[in-house]
Formats: structure tokens, sequence, C-alpha cells
């Protein structure tokens, strides 16, 4: 106790204004947690992948010899050839960014949505709670796949802004859901009294008071949404409704495998295996944020 | 209406509150028409058990009340303006200058996740314009007024980091920052130890002093009341049944119930046989409060005309022999200390006793 009381005042000494406290609390516990540490060191694997694939390799994905076509895995081309006779350990790795960029833009979309429409609905309650909770009853109703496919095809192109935007659309009502209880919940908090009473308008209160109390579910489920939303991409790009050739993702290297599998089983077994690997690292990330953030389980 | 306030010109005038929470249990009426003053420099307790309206009224002046709650009848004087009649943006900032609040349980009342030193000088940077490095060097003179010790060093701290004297001085700094004319401490010293409470009061009392604010003491204990309030008012079922001079109150009770408070609580002087006698029954609920006084049930004195007809709150004569000890730090008036009670048997006790 007397330790930490110490390094806090030393911390604070040199940080003028931090925001911490119930956050460096989850911090100190997350760091000597390995169900934390692992997927997050798995997360910044990908992530570099995801932004510097010279990094990992140097062979160029695009540089294809047909005579190399549905070549088996070899030394120096450890996940063998593809189709097109193109370096699949190349490919693979470029697949990175798709995922990630897909899977954190989703998300903040939809943070950003469910936080705004979260917050205004629990603070205020009343009409703006009803007309809220009403539409995300309506957006519950509608069959989430059979609507990203009819708007995906309404949409023009399959590119990336189309799957982010069909993927927000149809995610946002969960996560405003869980926003929006837990603001609810941080609204009675008599701290968010005490600023009113101590004179704090409408916008200060939701801003500095209830937000960073009623965040950390959302933060809790962003992560494991991650994980969902790029494996939602993947199974999107391998219906055909995602993105198209000569895009590189991983859901369109499953799917090029598909009738291939007896024969060159390793088109399926690498890009599966990344794609697995990346949501449930995500999956854990958001598990093991979820205990930290937890007080009953400290 | 009678006058049952001590000063000619009070910061604070409440009048004929009302407040009324609807429930599936019918409405509760919390606050029954109420009238209080409050004078610069002084200290009026409110005084009532849990259930009494105390807390609601001191919420409803800070205009706090949450719907489906609402103030349905009176008014708060404030500065020359009813409260309950201005915008919601002209009580916002009266709120923090004007009048502020202190709660009970310091820790619930600070927020967890940013330091002290940035909350108050929050109250700074909002309604100063102050840069973060001055709001903060206020901070630490603020913490260093409510005698927070190696205050420079705790700024940066948490809530969570603090005991609860502590927290309450922190709570209390924020409530003082911006010099309002009106502190409302809404049982300030519940969550403490007894050794922290007496510090804290004394630390109330002695800014009021520094300050020339009015105090509005929100408490169930009497101990607290005889300690520091220059004037009471004792609350039973959303209503004012007794107010005057807090020695004079103490001394010679002129209403039942406030007897019975008195008579329950222990005075622990040595070498006397004493028996706590404690009230019997329970207090009303507030969506059933009884017809007539509604302390008649519990009365030792009940008359038939308490079952019938509300005792108005009405002037008592006050014997100056009991005052034992005179308040010091008075507004001195000639005028004869204002003292009321509501109750019947009050015409009785003014002939007998005084």
């Amino acid at each position: 106790m007397a330790l930490s009381e110490g390094s806090a005042v030393e911390v604070a000494a040199e940080a003028p204004v931090r925001e911490a406290g119930l956050w460096s609390d989850a911090w100190r516990q997350l760091r000597r947690n390995p169900m934390f540490v692992g997927p997050a060191a798995v997360i910044v694997v990908f992530t570099v992948m995801a932004v510097a694939p010279g990094l990992f390799t140097r062979a160029d994905p695009r540089a294809c010899e047909l005579t190399n076509s549905l070549l088996r895995p070899r030394a120096g081309h450890w996940f063998g050839y593809d189709l097109q006779g193109c370096d699949y350990y190349a490919k693979v790795i470029h697949g990175a960014r798709v995922s990630m960029t897909i899977g954190i833009t989703t998300v903040a979309g939809t943070a950003l949505v469910a936080v705004v429409f979260g917050t205004l609905a629990g603070f205020y309650g009343g009409i703006v709670d009803s007309l809220i909770a009403r539409l995300t009853d309506v957006w519950f109703a509608l069959p989430t796949f059979l609507g990203a496919v009819v708007m995906l095809s309404v949409l023009g192109g399959k590119g990336l802004p189309q799957l982010t935007l069909v993927l927000v659309v149809f995610g946002w009502p969960t996560m405003t859901r869980l926003m929006r209880s837990a603001v609810l919940t941080v609204r009675d908090m008599e701290y968010v009294t005490a600023a009113r009473a101590l004179g704090a308008g409408d916008v200060r209160l939701m801003w500095r008071h209830i937000l960073p109390n009623a965040l950390t579910p959302v933060i809790v489920y962003g992560a494991i949404r991650v994980g969902i939303v790029i494996a939602a991409e993947a199974t999107l790009s391998f219906l055909g409704l995602g993105l198209q050739l000569p895009a590189i993702s991983w859901g369109l290297m499953i799917a090029g495998a598909q009738s291939r599998l007896l024969t060159a089983p390793h088109l399926l077994l690498f890009p599966g295996l990344f794609l697995s690997l990346t949501v449930l690292a995500f999956v854990l990330l958001g598990d093991a944020l979820r205990d930290a953030f937890d007080p009953r389980l400290r | 209406m009678l006058s049952t306030h001590g000063s000619a010109d009070p910061v604070l005038s409440v009048r004929d509150l009302a407040v009324e929470f609807p429930t599936g249990d019918g409405v509760v009426s919390a606050v029954n028409g109420i009238d209080f003053d409050l004078a610069a420099g002084e200290t009026l307790a409110i005084l009532g058990e849990s259930g009494s309206g105390k807390s609601v009224t001191a919420h409803a002046v800070m205009g706090l009340i949450e719907p489906p709650g609402r103030v349905v009848a009176g008014s708060v004087a404030f500065g020359g303006v009813d409260l309950l009649a201005a915008s919601t943006e002209d009580r916002r900032r009266v709120r923090g200058t004007g009048l502020a609040m202190v709660f009970q349980d310091p820790l619930s009342a600070l927020n967890p996740v940013w330091s002290v030193g940035f909350q108050i000088g929050e109250m700074f940077r909002v309604h100063r314009g102050l840069s973060r490095r001055d709001a903060r060097r206020r901070a630490v003179e603020l913490l260093e007024r409510v005698r927070i010790p190696a205050a420079a060093q705790r700024v940066g701290e948490y809530p969570h980091q603090f005991s609860g004297g502590m927290r309450q001085r922190v709570m209390i700094a924020m409530a003082l920052a911006l010099d309002p004319k009106v502190l409302i401490a809404d049982e300030p010293t519940t969550a403490l130890d007894v050794t922290v409470q007496a510090q804290i009061l004394e630390l109330l009392d002695d800014l009021r002093a520094e300050t020339g604010m009015g105090l509005l003491l929100i408490t169930h204990d009497l101990g607290v009341v005889a300690e520091t309030a220059n004037r009471v008012a004792v609350m039973y079922a959303g209503r004012i049944v007794e107010t005057g001079h807090t020695d004079a109150v103490l001394a010679a009770p002129a209403h039942p119930y406030t007897e019975g408070l008195l008579a329950s609580v222990p005075r622990g002087q040595s070498g006397r046989d004493e028996r706590l006698r404690p009230i019997t029954g329970a207090p009303p609920s507030l969506a059933r409060i009884p017809p007539g006084c509604p302390f008649h049930p519990r009365c030792l004195y009940v008359i038939d005309r308490c079952r019938q007809e509300r005792p108005p709150l009405a002037a008592v004569a006050f014997r100056h022999e009991n005052r034992r000890n005179p308040p010091e730090n008075l507004p001195r008036s000639e005028e004869p200390i204002a003292r009321a009670t509501a109750c019947w048997r009050s015409e009785e006790v003014g002939r007998g006793n005084g």
C-alpha cells in the first residue's frame, strides 16, 4: 500500500493532469495477466503486419509465375503457392491489412454511433430514450446477414468502405444498448448529482463525469466485436458479397481454396489459421479487459 | 403567515416548499409546505429522521429534484430571484457560485476517474476561465484552506487514495471554490468516524465564520446540531414541527417529537441514572401521512384535536432563563427570539413553563 501510494505521488508529480484512477488500476492488473499480454502481443504482431507487410516478406504477392501453380509448401516458400503461382506466404501476410483495417474502422464507427446515441438516450431519458430504444428494436428485427447482402448488392462498389458501412449499419444497436445501460447506472451516481450541484451543465456532465465512467463495457465489447467483424468480412468475401478479386483478403483466399481442399489443403490452412488467430486474440483481449474493469473480480 | 425566522435580511428564503414523488404506491409527499430563512454567517440545522424530508428539502433548494419527483409549490428566493421560477440556465449559474452543496458520502460524491486537483480545478476552469496551471494552483490553495496536509503533493491523487475525513475536506474545498453565499451540507459527517466528525464540523464552522456564508446543515444528529447550529428546524413527515434557537429548543423542547428525540439520545452524564426513552412506533409512510397532526399516533400527549386538525406552526413563549449557554456569534437583534412549534399543546407549554 505504502509502495503504491508512493508511486502514485511520483506519477502525479511528473504528469500534471492525468486521467487515471480506475484506468491505472486496470492497467496495473492487465500488465501481469498472461491472458492479456498474450493476445495483446498477437494483435501487435498483426497490426505491424498490416501496416508494414514488407517487414515480414520481401516477396511481392502480385508477382506470380504460373509454372508455380498450386505448389505445396517448401523450403524458402513455407506456405506454398496458389492457383496463379503467387507466393502464398506473401499473400497471407498482405491479407492482414484488410482484416485489421475493417475490424478497427468498423468498431470505431460503431462505437462512435453507440456512444453518442447511448449517452443521449441514457442521460436524457424520456422521448429521446424512447425514440432510440424503438429504433434499436426495429433494427434487431432486421436479419443482419440478409440485410447486409441486400445492402451490398444495392450499393455500387464492393470495396472496404462499403463493407465497413454495412457492418456499422448492422452492428450499432447492440453496442448502443450496452452504452445506454451503462450511462443509466452512472447517471444516478452521487458524483454526477454533486457535479450538477456545483454548476456543471449537461454537456460537461456527460463528457467529464458520465462518459469516462460508462465506457468500459463498450471497450470490452468493442475488442470482442473486432474479432466478430473480421470474421464477418471474411464470410461476406467468401460468399462473394464482400471484396472482389484481385483484392487480397483472407476471406477471398479461403473462398478460392474451397474447391481444392483435397488437392491443395495449404490454401485453406494458412489464411484460416491467421484469421482464427486474429479473431481469437481480440476475443481473449476483450475477456481480459472485462475481468480487469469489473470491480467485483478485484 | 408567521415569521419564524431570526434575521431581517436573509440570503436564502424558502416559502411553502412542497415536493412530491409519484410512485406505484401513490403520491409520496416528501416535503409539505415548509418555510425557513437563512442569514449570512448563520448556521441553520434541519434536523429529522430518515424519511422526514430533510434531504429532499436540500435537493429542492439546489434544484436537484429528478423527475418523476417534482416541486409542486413554493418559492426559493436567493439574491432577490425565485430560483423555482428561474430558467434552467440561470439556475445552473447559481449553483456553485451562489449555492453549493456538500454530500453525505464523499467517496461516492467524488468522481473516481479524475484526480482531486483536476476536479477542484475544473470549478475554476469552467466558471472562471482559468488555465490548467492556474486552476491547479488554486486547487492546492483550497486544499490547504480545508487543512489537508501536504496539499501540494496530494493534489494529483485520486479520491480512493484519501481517507474518509480527507475526502469530505476535498468535497468541501470543491464546494467552496467559487465562494458561494450559501453552503448546504447534507449529512456531512454521517459517513465518517466520530473523531473525524468533530473535525469536519469545526472546519465547516470556521469556514462559515471566515467567509460569512450561510450554512444550511441537514442532519439527524442532535449532537451535530448542539455543536454547530445557531438555529434549528425540526422536521417530521415533511413538515417543520419546531423551530427556534438551538439552545432554546434543546433546553426546552416545545414539540413532543423534539422532546422524544432528546429523550432518546444518551447524554453521557456521569453519576446520573439515565434511561433512554425511545419514541414508540415508526415514522409514517409519506404516501399515507396521518390526518391531523402527523405525529399524533406516536405522541404521548395526544388529545382529540390532534387527530382531526393539523396544527399550524405558531409562536411559543420562550423563557430566557432556559438559555444556559447563550450563543456568541448570533446576528444581534433586539427582537425576542422567534420560536415556533406546530403542536396544539404548545399553548399549554407556553403557559405552564414559560
